[in-house]
Formats: structure tokens, sequence, C-alpha cells
């Protein structure tokens, strides 16, 4: 079909200029005129769907390979298996809760921590800093991304868990003993050391991802609300992040794709003992830190598909995370507007 | 009721560029006045020193004295207080997106704290039928967002937003030149009905408009105001050549 918009020149060894001369200047040319640019564009057009289809069967080939390979446990443990505190490679008797548990806490745990922060920092280089401070303060952020996992682990293990021992955790108990939640020997490692870790890891991806959100929430926006009497606070809460939430949303589920999936710094910290404890100072295990430690001494064959199927519980864990997070974002964007909590 | 607005040597400047030189106005109090002048004479910069929203932009700086009623707007005054008193309409309808039709209007108040129920019923309905918006919406209050209405109705929401906090001054920079002739009928309607209760001072690039909701007009060019008299006056018989020169076209 020849589009109607663009219509394209006739080929016949003239220059196009002289044919044409009644035209007006401005008319658009198409960028490729001949034929062969068709082909080319299908071509392309080809190879791209072939990449597109090539992801989505290597995402199947994942899961193919990790059902196959765990089917050994399966069979052995059942649905047993994701409910059993019991990890016993001696007697080859395994139960990843601990480590499905683990996982949630300390990733949780990092959210808590990390999305304040991370909006905070958002909000100042944004809306508050003076221009010159804004391109380095976002710069160095964005740094921290950059940082290899092991060495957050190391600086974990030299300076926050020595922190963590002497100063933090005897505050925590003294003063929110109470709840439960931390009490206990300080030993500094252990899930509360895993989670601000993880914390400090995730804190680049929110807040760059939210400053950008917010950069994008137009400037009327923020006079609409100013223009009402707000105070600079209001007119950030009001005018920019509820008009960025949804944005934000996707911001935060960035990071807990991260956090969940992250091995390193946090088998350097947690403790790596499948135990489910309510203290936050007791050590725990990660089902990626699990896999990682002990894969490449898994003798047994059902200690092997155990490890194996932790691997799948983690996937799936990690798919439906972002599936709900989708959908509340999905939700959100449809434009429903949602109560006003000014 | 609206108050007089005294507006005395008042300069304002982006970073080291003056966009406003010596400004010497007044406004009546329960009249429109309409702020005329070709593009980027410094109309809008002008009325967003009013409210001061010019200060809101980094580098930008005003210099002068504003009054408005009894407050004076640079000295003595927050700018919060001065905003709640000086309502403003801005040329882009702003509706806040996240919020419902019902709860853009009552965003003011709730900013100022007001949290029953039946009194934010009553302002909103209130404030809606000051815009004349309220037939078209009552139905829909909390369901339908404030970006999912019209340019005009988006326009006339944000004006029952600006009055439900029941200001003394409303400004409004060009509100009409997004909208279609039938909404913009609207919009100068209700200007005309507001004006009873209000300070409106109103730009707009259009003399038919001003000469049409307007009894006093300023004519501004290159940041000065070349001449400040009665709509009538201006239109017909101006004494400034260069104010003639405008309204008849010979320049743009
Ligand atoms: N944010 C800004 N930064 C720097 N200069 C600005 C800014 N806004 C306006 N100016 C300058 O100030 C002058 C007055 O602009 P202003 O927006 O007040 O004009 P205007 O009369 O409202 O024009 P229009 O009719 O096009 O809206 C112009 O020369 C413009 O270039
Ligand atoms: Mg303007």
């Amino acid at each position: 079909m020849a589009n109607q918009a663009f219509p394209r020149p006739q080929l016949t060894g003239q220059p196009v200029s002289q044919k044409t001369t009644v035209e007006p200047k401005t008319r658009p040319l198409p960028l490729m005129p001949s034929s062969s640019g068709e082909v080319a564009d299908r071509l392309f057009g080809f190879a791209m769907l072939t990449c597109a289809v090539a992801i989505l069967g290597l995402l199947v080939l994942i899961v193919y390979e990790l059902v196959g390979r765990s089917q050994l446990s399966w069979h052995a443990f059942g649905w047993k298996f994701f409910a059993g505190r019991d990890w016993n490679p001696v007697e080859e008797h395994f139960g990843a809760l601990p480590f499905i548990y683990g996982t949630l806490v300390s990733s949780l745990l990092a959210l808590i921590i990390a999305v304040p922060l991370a909006v905070g920092v958002a909000v100042f280089t944004t809306e508050m800093c003076p221009k010159w401070l804004r391109g380095p303060l976002s710069f160095t952020t964005e740094l921290l991304a950059a940082i290899p996992s092991v060495i957050y682990g190391l600086w974990a293990i030299f300076v926050l868990v020595p922190l963590l021992r002497q100063y933090v955790q005897p505050f925590l108990a003294r003063t929110l003993g109470w709840t439960g939640l931390f009490e206990g020997p300080p030993y500094g490692i252990g899930m509360l050391a895993a989670g601000i870790i993880l914390a400090i890891m995730i804190v680049p991806i929110i807040s760059s991802i939210t400053r950008e959100v917010l950069m994008v929430v137009p400037q009327h926006q923020r006079e609409g609300v100013l223009a009402l009497g707000a105070t600079r606070w209001e007119m950030i809460r009001i005018g920019v992040l509820r008009n960025a939430r949804a944005g934000i949303l996707g911001g935060v589920i960035l990071g807990l794709g991260r956090a969940l999936g992250e091995t390193m710094a946090v088998t350097m910290v947690i403790g790596n003992r499948p135990e489910i404890a309510r203290s936050l100072f007791a050590p725990g295990y990660t089902m990626a830190s699990v896999i990682a430690n002990e894969f490449s001494e898994a003798t047994g064959d059902v200690y092997l598909s155990a490890l194996i199927e932790i691997g799948l519980a983690l996937f799936l864990v990690t798919i439906v995370v972002n599936a709900l997070a989708r959908l509340m974002v999905w939700s959100v964007t449809r434009g429903l507007p949602a109560r006003a909590h000014v | 009721m609206g108050v007089t607005i005294h507006v005395e040597n008042l300069n304002a400047w982006y970073g080291k560029v003056q966009a406003l030189h010596d400004i010497n106005l007044k406004f009546e109090p329960n009249h429109a006045t309409a702020l005329i002048g070709p593009s980027g004479c410094g109309k809008s910069t002008f009325i967003r020193c009013l409210n001061r929203m010019h200060e809101t932009i980094p580098e930008a700086r005003v210099k002068g004295r504003v009054r408005i009623g009894e407050l004076d707007a640079y000295n003595g005054t927050s700018a919060t207080q001065l905003r709640r008193r000086v309502g403003m309409v801005f040329q882009k309808p702003n509706p806040f997106p996240s919020m419902s039709i019902y709860d853009n209007v009552a965003s003011g108040l709730k900013l100022n704290g007001v949290r029953n129920r039946k009194q934010l019923d009553e302002v909103v309905e209130r404030s809606l039928n000051a815009s004349a918006l309220w037939d078209e919406v009552k139905d829909q209050l909390h369901k339908q967002s404030g970006a999912g209405l019209s340019g005009g109705q988006q326009q006339r929401l944000c004006i029952a937003r600006a009055l439900a906090v029941e200001p003394e001054v409303l400004l409004m920079d060009e509100p009409c030149s997004a909208l279609d002739p039938i909404s913009t009928g609207k919009i100068e309607e209700l200007i005309f009905q507001l004006k009873e209760q209000y300070t409106i001072v109103i730009v707009t690039h259009n003399m038919q408009q001003a000469a049409r909701v307007a009894e006093f007009t300023g004519f501004f060019l290159l940041g000065k105001v070349i001449e400040f008299d009665k709509t009538e006056k201006i239109f017909t018989n101006p004494s400034n050549k260069r104010t003639e020169d405008y309204i008849t076209g010979r320049f743009g």
C-alpha cells in the first residue's frame, strides 16, 4: 500500500527536484525511497521479532530446566518442601521455609528502610537543593549503584556490623525490645544487618527512578498547588509526589526485585543459619545465599535437586512479586481518582 | 468582597534581565481590569508578582510595593498567607489529575485544615455553581478525575478550585486561550458575575474579550505600562500613539 501522506517519487533517473518544482519544498521525502529499503525494513522487523521470541524462549527454557532438575526433590517432599523448616543434608531431608522467610523478611526490611530514604533523596535533589548541587548529588547516588556487591559486603562486615553490635542493637533492644523484634544477643551479623545493607544497595535504583519521575511532573501542577496557598512541603506532597506515585511505585518494585535476588552482600552478613526467628537480631538465610553457598558442595542428587527447587521458588517469588506490583501500578495509572488525603 | 490593589514602583527580574520597569497601578475592588499587550511584554510576569508566584522561579527577583487591601504583599506577609487571599487561574487548565472533581475543589480548604464533611460539601457545591460547572458534573463528583473533563470544563474546575478558598482577588492569566468559543463565552459570563464579589485582574490577548468583561484596561509594552484607563477610553480614544497602534493592529 502506498502511503498517502508520503507519496513515493517516481524513480526515472531524473533528479526528483526537477519533476517536483511545483511542490512546496517542505514536503517530507521518504527516508528510504527504494524498494530494497523495504526489504531491509522487513528483514529488520523479522530480526527484532526473533529477538523478542528468543527472550520469551529463554524464559520458558529456564523454567523448563529448573522444573526438570528439581523433580527429584519435588517427588521426595512435594508441597511440604515449602513448609518444612528442616534443612538436613546428612539425612537428606530438606525444607525451604527458612530461606523463603529470610528472603522475604530481609527484602521487606530493606524496602522499609530504603523507600523513605530514596524518595527523600529524590525530592531533595529535584525540589529543594540548589542547582549547583543537583548534578554532583545525582551523580554520586548513581555511582553507588555501580559498586560491586562484594564490596558492600566487605564494608558491611568491617563497618556496619561492628556499629550495629556496639551501638545500634543495644539501643534498639533497650527501646523497642518489648516488640520482640529486637531481642537476643546482639551479634551484629544477622537479619537486621542484611536488611540494612540491602537497603543501602537499592536506594540508588529507587531514588534515580523517583527523581526521573518527579522531574517530568509538569511545572503547572506545582504552581497550581502553590497558588492555593500551600507551603513548600504541601506542594511537594500534593503537587509532586501524588502525581508521581505510580512511577515511584515502579522504582520501588525494581528495588524489591534487586533485593530479592541479591546474593553476595547478604550472604556475607546474614549469618547463614536456616532458622526462623522473630527477632531481627538473629541470623537467617536467604534463598539466593543457600544456593550460592551450598551448590558446589551438594553431593547427593536429592541435595542438588532441593537447591534447584529453591532456585525455582526464588524465580517464582520474583515473578509473582513483580506481577503483583505491576498490577498495582496498572490500577493506579488507569486514572481512577483515589480519595484525596490532602 | 474584593479589595483594592495598589502597585507602587514594581520592578521584576529574571536573573539579570529586567522584565518589569517601575509599574504603578491601582485596581478597583469589585471590578475587572484587563491587561493587554504584545507577547513577551511582561503581563504574566506582572500578574504573577501580585500573588508572589514570580519568586518561585529560580533567580527571579522583585522590588517594589504591592498592597492587597490592608496586606503589604512583600512586607510582613508570608507568600502562603497572601496566596490564600489572591486566587489564580492559569493559562493552561491545571486540575490535579490524581484527584476527583470534588477533591480538586476541596483541595484548598483541606490545605487550610477544614475537615468537616458538611462544610466541604457546601463549599464544593457553591464553588462549582459559581463557576457554572455544577450541573455538568454533579453526578460524577467522586467518580470522575479532574483531568477527565473537557478543556473548558477543566478551566471552570480550576476557577471553582480558586474560588473555594474565598479569595478577595482573582488573577486570571489568559484563562480562555486554550478554549473554544462556547467555553470562552461561559467563562466570560462567569467573570462578569464574579466581579461583583472579587477584584479581578485578567490578562488577555483578545481585545473583544477585554472590552466585554473589563471596566479598566492597562496596556503593557516592553515591561512598562504605557496606558491605563477606562476600557472604553482605551479602545475608542487612547491618548498614547502606541496604544492606538496596538489596538488598531498596526503592530504586533
Ligand atoms: N522563566 C523565565 N525566565 C527568564 N525569562 C523569562 C521567563 N519568563 C518570562 N521571561 C521573559 O520575561 C519577559 C516577559 O514575559 P511574560 O511571560 O511576562 O510575557 P507575557 O506578556 O505574559 O507574554 P505572553 O503574552 O506571550 O504570555 C519576556 O521577555 C520573557 O522572555
Ligand atoms: Mg503570558
